[in-house]
């Protein structure tokens, strides 16, 4: 146990970006819109938030900065979906180049620095447990925001008054426009929201994982968590499984290569894009009906009021 | 007063261009902000882009050079994208059918050109198929979604390209550089007309045509652009959507995978890390531009090569990023969707 320790307390940290993704698409696709745009807005995230830390001088002015630019972004995507009903998947694909192309434009000057970064905190008294203290409460206060995070949606989603306009906003936007719900409007605040979080999920990688920028550093992790909230069947505590899963297959091939392992690096690389697959099929084929009853089922479907029959 | 939208009877192909012209103008000045804001003068960088697309003969040659793996795979995509099955691991599998093509010059080479070439070009076109292929089984047997194995399939096939380039194919002459060794001469693709363009060109211009007629002139195109329109009609109809999902990714996939070893048999000669600079995501946008109008894409890949080329001169005459391109990409696909709106809307201010 003393030995896999460290690569639990490692999972936790390395699917916390995972999670934070995943957590802000699963808020938007539950509103009915869907944003393929992750990978670009975790990257413009890890940017912007590597750049305020460094001119902020502080990593929580950083992470602010990246919900921020994260909520810009959402902001055209809803604009494009909402209002101008684009197609989704398209403008999803626009995103993720443009934030790519974007942030390795803007991140030229910043290749190579770094910055000191959000350092971890133990919890008082409860990091002292046996086991769980270690792996959950001696980390930092982005995974503890995350934890949170979780069971406030959980709690919002199926326990509250506007939870519930959300949900309907993305199950049967017809009927929650009938009870005289803003429907646009609801998707347009979720869709900001969520995008918000996924922004904050790449700033997690600049601000607290490696505490430098990269071009590219998110390497995936925006698919991959939009492959989550499929495997989470769109439920934030099943995401959070999903994203240290992950995050445990990451950890577990970069200690092997670290170990000098006779499996070459870039097989072992493959590692976490395969175990997406794998997960996503599953899921897919041992739950497909439970998919298919959890799925918004107005995911990705433009609403005009104005088409009512 | 407020705004409405009104519904358009019909959108003429005038109309239609010139949405599309407007947008990627609009596209381009909201790009040149951007360079602004970034420091960049954005008349220089357009200059250089101009210039270096199509400044010259030789330049319009390179411009051509980029624009035919672009166009291949836009081709393939195309069909997916009929059908509304969204294809978009091009990228992954014309590296694997370069990579396929490459292990057939390795381990089978023969001396006659086109036996040598006809080789690569089958074992490129299964594999392709073949990756693209699971991911449309996957989707037909348990619907799991295409876009997502697609995309990890992509990942894999690039860090199965390094395995090989870095591990046991690396040509040990060239001093730690990840690359094979140089193909043999029957495994050449010839080059025409003293450029670097090659014999690919001409399978391009067949397989549009062909596209062109399979998707708008024969029964099986139109089955698949019915269930791209209208699945529970396609299924009232009696058609097959699942069973089609699988053939049509693979042919998908097996046209680029043929884009993947025109690559490295026409232009390098050699397979390298690295060789496809993106070319699956661009064919993307290709595609989407041209209507999925396989035609119209020969067009289309030839400006967005030029894109392609003007970001590597924007890298070696200003030292911006390679990816600096893929901002004009997804500003131009931003703007184009948006334009569609008004294609198919007409916008009225009402008083009151």
């Amino acid at each position: 146990m003393e030995t896999l320790l460290p690569i639990f307390v490692a999972a936790v940290r390395s699917g916390t970006p995972i999670l934070y993704a995943t957590l802000g698409e699963i808020l938007t696709e539950k509103a009915g819109v869907m944003n393929l745009g992750l990978e670009g807005i975790m990257l413009m995230g890890a940017l912007s938030g590597f750049a305020a830390s460094l001119w902020g001088g502080s990593p929580l002015i950083g992470l602010a900065a990246a919900f921020a630019v994260g909520a810009c972004l959402g902001l055209i995507h809803a604009f494009l979906s909402v209002t101008l009903g684009s197609n989704q998947v398209v403008c999803g694909l626009a995103m993720t180049m443009f934030g790519g192309g974007a942030s390795a434009l803007a991140g030229r000057s910043y290749i190579g620095m770094t910055i000191p970064g959000l350092d971890s905190w133990s919890i008082p008294v409860i990091s002292k447990l046996p086991v769980i203290g270690r792996i959950f409460f001696s980390q930092d206060i982005m995974v503890y925001a995350s934890f949170a995070l979780v069971f406030l949606m959980m709690f919002f989603l199926h326990r509250t008054r506007p939870g519930m306009n959300l949900r309907a906003a993305g199950d049967n936007p017809k009927a929650a426009d009938a009870m005289g719900l803003p429907v646009a409007g609801i998707r347009y605040l979720y869709t900001v929201i969520g995008a918000g979080l996924v922004a904050l999920g790449g700033a997690y990688m600049s601000v607290v994982y490696n505490k430098f920028w990269a071009e590219g550093m998110t390497a995936g992790r925006g698919w991959i968590a939009v492959a989550m909230v499929i495997f989470a069947i769109w439920n934030p505590l099943q995401a959070a499984l999903g994203a240290y899963l992950f995050g445990g297959v990451e950890t577990f091939q970069l200690r092997l290569q670290a170990a000098g392992a006779r499996v070459p690096a870039p097989l072992l690389m493959m590692l976490p894009y395969l175990m997406t697959i794998l997960v996503l099929l599953f899921i897919s084929a041992g739950k497909g009906h439970k998919v298919s009853l959890s799925a918004p089922a107005a995911l990705g479907i433009p609403f005009y009021r104005e088409e009512r029959e | 007063m407020r705004l409405r939208a009104e519904k358009r009877i019909d959108s003429p192909a005038w109309m239609t261009f010139m949405t599309t012209a407007l947008s990627v103008l609009l596209a381009l000045t909201a790009g040149g902000v951007f360079l602004y804001l970034q420091g960049v003068s954005p008349f220089a960088a357009y200059a250089a882009i101009l210039k270096s697309a199509f400044g010259s003969g030789y330049d319009l040659s390179e411009t051509a050079v980029k624009a035919l793996p672009l166009a291949i795979v836009s081709l393939a995509v195309m069909l997916s994208f009929t059908m509304l099955v969204w294809n978009i691991g091009g990228e992954g599998q014309a590296l694997v059918g370069a990579l396929a093509a490459a292990a057939v010059v390795r381990y089978f080479p023969v001396g006659s050109k086109p036996a040598m070439l006809s080789m690569m070009a089958l074992a490129a076109v299964f594999a392709g198929g073949f990756w693209a292929g699971i991911a449309g089984l996957l989707k037909a047997k348990w619907n799991v979604n295409e876009i997502i194995t697609t995309l990890m399939l992509n990942y894999i096939a690039m860090r199965l390209l390094e395995y090989f380039v870095y591990g046991p194919w690396r040509d040990p002459s060239s001093l730690g550089f990840p690359m094979t060794k140089p193909f043999i001469a029957a495994a050449r693709l010839p080059s025409l007309w003293g450029t670097r363009i090659h014999m690919g060109i001409y399978a391009l211009f067949f397989l549009t045509a062909v596209m062109e007629i399979l998707l708008w002139r024969t029964r099986f195109g139109y089955e698949i652009r019915v269930m791209g329109d209208n699945a529970r009609a396609a299924r009232y109809a009696g058609m097959d959507c699942m069973k089609k999902v699988v053939g049509v990714m693979f042919i998908s996939g097996a046209i680029a995978g043929f884009a993947g070893m025109c690559e490295v048999s026409g232009l390098q000669g050699r397979l390298q890390s690295g060789f496809s600079a993106q070319y699956g995501y661009t064919a993307i946008i290709v595609a989407w531009l041209s209507h999925l109008r396989p035609s119209l894409s020969l067009i289309i890949a030839f400006l967005m090569g030029a894109l392609l080329v003007g970001g590597e001169a924007l890298q070696i005459g200003m030292g911006l990023p390679m990816a600096s391109a893929q901002i004009l990409q997804g500003l131009i696909l931003f703007f184009v969707l948006g334009g569609e709106f008004f294609q198919n809307y007409r916008v009225r201010i009402d008083a009151g």
